[in-house]
């Protein structure tokens, strides 16, 4: 056995140590935890949560159009009738 | 049956939530036990299920009905997982209760001390979050590294260097604090 071999298998041993520590220290999960909630009320909350926001999120731009909007119906009430027929 | 299947992947496809809600109650629980292998929470382990349902359901465009939903859940879930690691401190990675004094697992080396098994722990929830996942999966949980390739969207060889990088490192920080493995 040459020497590169030989580290080579301290290396794996080594390795194998490690995992062995490692399994050691935590314990798996295994394939059968015990997971009895139903978690679809919980989907459905987050779901509702996330139209409400989509929904009450309004672009920036939206808003700036609509402040200068106004200000023109109050600065020039004649251009009312323009406006309403572009909306 | 097999029509009634393909007919739920179709209509979740086109984002029908009746189909959603049927996938939903068939993978909840195969999900979940995935996302308590990576997080180890089981309280986290629930949040990180309905997170990673919910990125399915807004990428249901993107599914692709004839590579089944499972694999393509199964991913989502796992980068879901990757990301609340991600968000996480080295100490709040692991349950707090396990933090100072970790049970010796059934069937577990009993020459290995309580707190060896706790600096292992917390030398492991030290490592980047990418690396603790591959470790997770396929040390820990012993999982084909197939599955584990699959699961993180890599290939096999890049799991192996995973799995290796995260045990030298280990090693690393054990032998820095004096303990020789």
């Amino acid at each position: 056995m040459n020497n590169r071999d030989q580290e080579t298998g301290n290396g794996d041993q080594e390795v194998d140590r490690v995992k062995r520590l490692l399994r050691s220290a935590l314990a798996p999960v295994g394939d059968d935890p015990e997971l009895d909630r139903d978690l679809w009320p919980a989907m459905l909350r987050r779901m509702d949560e996330n139209t409400s926001r989509s929904v009450a999120r309004v672009p920036w731009f939206d808003w700036a159009l609509g402040g200068v909007l106004l200000a023109l119906a109050a600065i020039a009430p004649r251009t009312i009738p323009v406006i309403l027929y572009y909306l | 049956m097999r029509d009634d299947a393909d007919g739920v992947l179709s209509r979740f496809r086109h984002g029908d939530v009746d189909a959603f809600e049927t996938l939903f109650r068939m993978h909840q629980r195969a999900v979940q036990g995935w996302v308590l292998r990576i997080v180890r929470d089981p309280s986290a382990a629930e949040d990180v299920t309905v997170e990673a349902f919910w990125r399915m359901h807004q990428a249901h465009a993107r599914f692709d009905p004839a590579r089944g939903f499972e694999p393509w859940a199964r991913r989502i879930a796992t980068h879901a997982a990757l990301d609340w690691l991600r968000r996480k401190r080295p100490e709040q990675s692991m349950a707090p209760e396990l933090w100072n004094t970790v049970p010796a697992p059934p069937g577990g080396d009993p020459a290995i001390s309580a707190e060896l098994r706790s600096k292992t722990a917390q030398a492991f929830a030290r490592l980047p979050a990418k690396l603790r996942v591959a470790a997770l999966l396929a040390v820990v949980e012993e999982r084909p590294h197939k599955e584990v390739a699959d699961a993180l969207g890599i290939s096999i060889g890049a799991v192996k260097l995973r799995v290796f990088r995260a045990l030298r490192i280990l090693r690393k920080d054990l032998s820095q604090q004096g303990i020789t493995p």
